[in-house]
């Protein structure tokens, strides 16, 4: 064997579909990984600050600022009359939120008006001093209140339907009803928003966003100041944490952050303290479902009748899409023969909610989940057999076509079901379970398996395109840019990956570089789990490009045909030579070969009309299942998490080890969001758990105690997306449908099962212990 | 007489500080991040709840050297006199990643990596502390750090791998200057109370009891500061003045824990960490309590002194200590006075504390034998939370009589306060269940809790009466509550 064949076949490192540890972990570990407010600040630096309305409903009369403008420090007050050009932020286009409030304020903690002063402290301490009068006006904060008030929506409510529900629901041999209440989520990003306003010459200005969506910041920076977008570069390496919670969000900090850079000709940094984030930011929507449901005896649905209503704050912001997206997973797995889903995107005086990783489509999935639940109880049977009766079929079978008229084309979730079902033992340990609580007086367990099938694109079809740029400089090292964000995700080595195994480089030769409106424009939010199927797709269109000049190159200059050249590991083989990649681009650069390519994608096949409700608003879909098991205190209502099991299906995953920390991750969230994760407005209409004393997240302690997570290694994508893979960010979130459910069959063992427990969600320990109580009274 | 102004001298990674201008209100992860750039520790929360600030301060208690994990967000600068303070940029050696960080990155321990470095340090001061932590320990070592991308699931892998490697001086910078850090920071503890002011702010730091008094009587508004989980949060989030303002948490004298044939007698600096031995040991009941109280690094700061000066109706001490009979000692130049726990608490936010007076010490005194004692917490999230109610309950049976009951709740009323109508309906009667049903309607007479966002009233009064239940029946043996390790599991 000569020695160019041995290196032939050694393989790179960092190839597709291997584990890599993530691209900052060692600088994560050592502090040394900057985020915004680790960058040294540019001499002068000014710091802003908010005022916020502690009125959830009112005129402003008055508003004397004099006080906040005289304290030492402070440089100047903003307020809506300040904005250049416009007080519009609204993401939806519909003139609904502004910058500050102008006369108005509609939820209490809504920013007033900014302080911009020569520290942060000061200027925190400034926005105290603010004297406001208003004239108050009726407010509601809860769904069922604004249901009660006429119902006002903040945008255009959905209706989903296919066959005559109604009729069937008549004709069905059994008919079910009922509601639920499932419960909102903030996001918790460990780094709160933040942006860094830097003027410039003329009418530009850079920020530093901490943002899923550089492209909208730019857009409403430009709008607010009246300068083009041309003006406007915004800039993000990473950030700590998103989940939605930044893809919208950041506006109001930047666009205020930008306009004091450019009145003061100085840099301005925006930080709100953490309860001011939690205040002044939109959260998950929460949501009431009401559920009509014929189904026979044998526990197949026949038709089903359910009404999705949200709160979703002052202001329209995502919430049609997200409103969209709950009844796009009514359905969760199941095939409804007739159905008619219905929308209600209601207004309320609580913050503007915005999106949440599964946007909408988590809740969908609940109320669909709740369903099956009650259909299981009603006839004495494990919810699962029911499950399995109601999936969607195979391709053809008449059992293939979703609410929304698009057929399921790659349904595997039956395989994934039944596999895990097996794996997890599931059948032996829920007989133990149901022994277990024959016994046992104070506690009791539950075990259930739920499944998720998520459609993957953004319903608004224009989104489903992104850009890269590569360039590759003369000592063959690669610069790697896209559209996409990283906020944790893993986004960043997954396209880098791409890239290294397109050139067959070692990742290491790849540097990844911040994203930046500047490098790749009119990108779309890092959102929808879209980052790597679309700046995958566009990364690796780049490389083909590049590619494909020096193949041509190769070909002149070394007289030979493309046949007869390839990239293999860190080289490139022209016939039988076998030339560093390093030489190899050095000498193309001598050749005059353009080494730099701006790469682009679409997503193909989709489309979605709206307004007739029919479409195949999804490229394809990504399933999984989990078992989970629970204990609980039934004096008290505690619970724990005792085991999990999860199967999930990633296609052929780009790196195994960034999609399990997906997975483990999004599970935890969602457990979070479905267990302690509790929203509680006062009746001022102030929020009162806006702090991690009050919001309780998850902790290490929760996690499931056993926690098997395996990937669907049999799986690959039908659909030709970037190696085969599937996306990964939300998916996973819907996995802990299954503890909500365990936890509702420990209750329904108080009374044998005979009763659907109709356990709402947060599953807080009050919930339980009421759920028991009501149960046991009943 | 005016002192001679005085500064704040302490030890930051590899050098020595001494600051003589600082505000009150100064915090330690501001200092760090804006003035020394040390960018590594984050801000996530600004109250101690998140642990993104985790730091290490290194402290000489009982004449050794002990490093604990706390959160700079709300440790005073002013309060760091004679430690040593160890960031994560001191961890690695020459580009070397240390141990703990090597696992985490080897295990996938970070995502988007902002809580990570907070991480990194609660599970560093772990791995200095015990060679070989099982899950639990591993988990409440982390209850006071929050990771939302993870699901914690790889960090407590990192934590086991990091275990394998035991501390060296060649890769372990803390290992490798104990020796010459344990002579500097005796060379800073202070004899005498040290006062800095600068312009109208004051901070004092007595070396002893009697300097605390003294400067307690001259400066009777000032606010007493021992572990700042509390008055940080006032500074932080409410932007209320402290001044002037006394740091007792370096006097050794009030963190000392006196074990008798009668009882405990606890210092009022003395931290729930430093308590943790005595109270567990003593009363087996309360370990498991003490252990659920905020996250490692609230433990290791604030104080039972601190819990009960505070007055909160939701602390987690004064239920159980009041059943126990607890006294509490409270001092000033004056003298000292003892008075019963109980009576301390006169309203919502209204103790039994004069001017000039501080808690010195609590004493506790020992169960009777035949006592049966149990403490419950009750809140939304098993740890780290701030409990929705805490009952704590002691009985004695004679002959299958109840012949003498204490309870008391946090979280019903506005202070802690004794349910004596519970006890009424117990006393005299057979300890059974069905006493205990009759019982649990006198709870309606004793509190009538209010709805928060903790908990609503309807709930706090079931769960009160089931907690009674829980009770009983664990003195019976029949397992009434979860347990997410059982002794010895690993």
């Amino acid at each position: 064997m000569d020695k160019s064949t041995f290196e032939e076949r050694k393989a790179i490192r960092g190839e597709m579909h291997v584990s890599q540890r993530h691209d900052s972990a060692h600088k994560h570990v050592s502090g040394t990984a900057d985020y915004i407010d680790d960058m040294p600040e540019p001499a002068g630096t000014l710091h802003g600050a908010l005022g916020m309305t502690d009125r959830a409903h009112a005129e402003i009369t008055a508003m004397d600022l004099s006080a906040v403008l005289a304290a030492p420090g402070v440089v100047c007050v903003l307020t809506a009359n300040d904005m250049p050009h416009s007080n519009d932020i609204s993401p939806s286009h519909l003139h609904d939120e502004p910058v500050l409030a102008d006369g108005l304020v509609q939820f209490h903690g809504q920013p007033v008006f900014a302080v911009i002063a020569e520290t942060r402290d000061i200027a925190r301490r400034a926005a105290r001093l603010a004297k406001i009068t208003y004239r108050d006006l009726p407010h509601f904060t809860d769904i069922l209140d604004a249901v009660a008030r006429g119902g006002e929506l903040v945008t255009q409510p959905l209706t989903l339907q296919r066959g005559d529900a109604e009729a069937e629901l008549e004709k069905a041999p059994r008919r079910l009803k009922g509601q639920m209440r499932i419960g909102g989520q903030e996001h918790f990003y460990l780094e709160g928003h933040i942006a860094l306003a830097i003027p410039g010459e003329d009418d530009e200005v850079t920020v530093w966003s901490s943002t899923q969506h550089p492209s909208e910041i730019q857009h409403m920076v430009s709008h607010v100041l009246g300068v083009p977008s041309n003006a406007v570069t915004v800039n993000v390496r990473r950030m700590g944490g998103g989940f939605g919670g930044k893809e919208t969000q950041g506006n109001q900090f930047a666009a205020i952050a930008a306009v004091a850079a450019k009145r003061l000709n100085r840099a301005v940094k925006f930080r709100p303290d953490r309860d001011e984030d939690m205040a002044a930011t939109g959260k998950r929507h929460d949501f009431l479902v009401d559920y009509d449901v014929g189904y026979d005896d044998d526990g197949r649905i026949h038709a089903v009748h359910a009404n999705y209503a949200a709160r979703c704050g002052y202001s329209s912001d995502l919430s049609g899409p997200v409103t969209d997206r709950a009844l796009f997973h009514a359905d969760s797995s199941y095939f409804y023969p007739h159905v008619k889903l219905t929308s209600q995107p209601l207004k309320t005086n609580t913050v503007s909610n915005t999106a949440y990783r599964g946007f909408g489509g988590p809740q969908g999935m609940v109320g669909g989940e709740r369903i099956i639940e009650e259909i299981a109880y009603q006839l004495g049977k494990d919810p699962l057999d029911i499950r399995k009766l109601n999936f969607y079929g195979e391709k053809g079978s008449g059992r293939d076509v979703t609410p929304y008229h698009q057929q399921v084309e790659d349904n595997i979730i039956a395989q994934i079901v039944a596999e895990l079902e097996e794996s997890a033992d599931y059948q032996a340990r829920r007989q133990a379970i149901i022994d277990f609580n024959r016994t046992s007086r104070v506690i009791r367990k539950g075990i259930a398996l739920t499944p998720v099938k998520f459609g993957i694109s953004f319903t608004l079809t224009a989104f489903n395109q992104a850009g890269a740029l590569v360039h590759i400089y003369q000592d063959g090292s690669i610069h790697l840019n896209h559209g996409g964000t990283e906020m944790g995700q893993g986004l960043y080595i997954k396209v880098a990956q791409v890239i290294a195994d397109s050139f067959q480089v070692d990742l290491d030769r790849v540097r990844i570089t911040a994203t930046t409106t500047g490098k790749v424009p009119n990108t779309s939010a890092t959102a929808a789990s879209s980052g790597s199927d679309l700046n995958g797709m566009a990364a690796h269109d780049a490389a083909r490009q590049i590619k494909e000049r020096l193949v041509a190159f190769a070909c002149e200059r070394w007289q030979t045909t493309p046949d007869h050249v390839s990239f293999v590991p860190n080289h490139v083989k022209i016939g039988e030579e076998l030339i560093p990649f390093p030489e190899f681009i050095k000498q193309a650069y001598m050749g005059r070969i353009q080494l730099s390519a701006a790469g682009y994608y679409k997503t193909p096949k989709i489309h979605w009309d709206r307004a007739s409700g029919r479409g195949t608003p999804f490229y394809y879909y990504a399933y999984g299942a989990s078992v989970s098991e629970v204990s609980i205190d039934t004096l008290t209502g505690e619970y724990m998490v005792d085991r999990v099991d999860v199967l999930h299906d990633v296609g052929r995953s780009l790196n195994p080890a960034i999609d399990i920390g997906q997975i483990e991750g999004g599970f935890v969230q969602g457990m979070g969001w479905l267990t302690t994760e509790e929203l509680w407005w006062d009746d001022k209409g102030r929020l009162r758990t806006h702090a991690p004393s009050t919001y309780k997240i998850p902790l290490a302690s929760d996690r499931p105690k056993v926690f098997n997570v395996k990937l669907a290694e049999w799986s690959s994508n039908a659909e030709k997306t970037i190696g085969r893979s599937k996306a990964v960010g939300e998916p996973p979130f819907m996995l802990p449908i299954s503890v909500l459910e365990a936890l509702s069959m420990a209750v329904a063992s108080v009374v044998g099962y005979r009763e659907c427990p109709r356990l709402d969600a947060p599953a807080t320990p009050e919930r339980v212990l009421m759920a028991v109580e009501r149960l046991r009274n009943a | 007489m005016p002192q001679p102004n005085g500064s704040i001298s302490f030890i930051l990674n590899d050098r020595e500080v001494s600051l003589s201008d600082i505000a009150p209100t100064a915090t330690l992860l501001d200092y760090l991040r804006l003035e020394r750039r040390l960018t590594g520790t984050k801000e996530g929360c600004a109250e101690g709840d998140c642990g993104a600030c985790t730091v290490l301060v290194g402290r000489i208690a009982g004449g050794r050297l002990v490093y604990e994990s706390v959160n700079a967000c709300i440790r005073f600068l002013g309060s760091l006199q004679a430690t040593h303070v160890v960031t994560v940029e001191h961890l690695a050696k020459d580009g070397t990643l240390h141990p703990v960080q090597q696992a985490m990155v080897d295990f996938h321990g970070s995502q988007c990596g902002f809580c990570t470095p907070g991480f990194v340090m609660s599970l560093y001061g772990l791995w200095l502390g015990n060679d070989s932590p099982d899950r639990a320990d591993i988990e409440k070592a982390l209850q006071g750090n929050l990771c939302r991308c993870t699901g914690y699931e790889p960090i407590v892998r990192a934590a086991e791998a990091a275990a394998e490697t035991r501390p060296s001086e060649i890769f372990d910078p803390i290992t490798r200057e104990r020796e010459t850090i344990t002579i500097r920071l005796k060379a800073l503890t202070p004899a005498e109370t040290i006062t800095v002011r600068q312009g109208e702010h004051c901070l004092i730091v007595p070396a002893n009891g009697e300097g605390l008094a003294t400067a307690l009587a001259d400066n009777p508004g000032a606010t007493v500061v021992a572990g700042s989980t509390d008055v940080g949060l006032w500074v932080t989030k409410q932007m209320r003045p402290i001044n002037p303002v006394i740091f007792i948490n370096g006097i050794a004298e009030l963190q000392q824990v006196e074990e008798t044939a009668d009882g405990l007698t606890i210092g009022a600096g003395v931290s729930y960490s430093m308590a943790y031995d005595a109270l567990s040991r003593t009363f087996p009941g309360l370990g498991a309590l003490i252990n659920r109280i905020g996250g490692e690094q609230v433990r290791n700061m604030g104080t039972i002194g601190g819990n009960i000066a505070n007055g909160s109706p939701i602390g987690d001490s004064p239920p159980p200590l009041i059943v126990l009979d607890a006294t509490v000692t409270l001092r000033s130049t004056m003298g000292r006075r003892t008075l019963p726990l109980e009576t301390f608490f006169i309203a919502y936010g209204k103790q039994d504390r004069k001017p000039g007076e501080f808690v010195e010490s609590i004493f506790v005194p020992r169960l009777p034998a035949d006592d049966l004692f149990a403490a419950y917490k009750i809140s939304k999230r098993r740890d780290e939370d701030i409990s929705a109610l805490l009952g704590a309950f002691r009985i004695s049976v004679d002959n299958g009589v109840v012949r003498s009951a204490r309870i008391a709740f946090g979280g019903m009323a506005a202070t802690p306060k004794r349910a004596t109508s519970v006890e009424a309906a117990l006393i005299g009667k057979p300890w059974s269940e069905e006493t205990v049903l009759a019982a649990q309607a006198a709870f309606e007479t004793d509190y009538q809790p209010l709805t928060d966002w903790r908990a609503t009233s309807d709930y706090r009064m079931l769960a009160a009466k089931n907690l009674l239940m829980r009770f009983f029946l664990e003195c019976g043996g029949e397992p009434a509550q979860l347990v997410r390790y059982a002794a010895g599991e690993r």
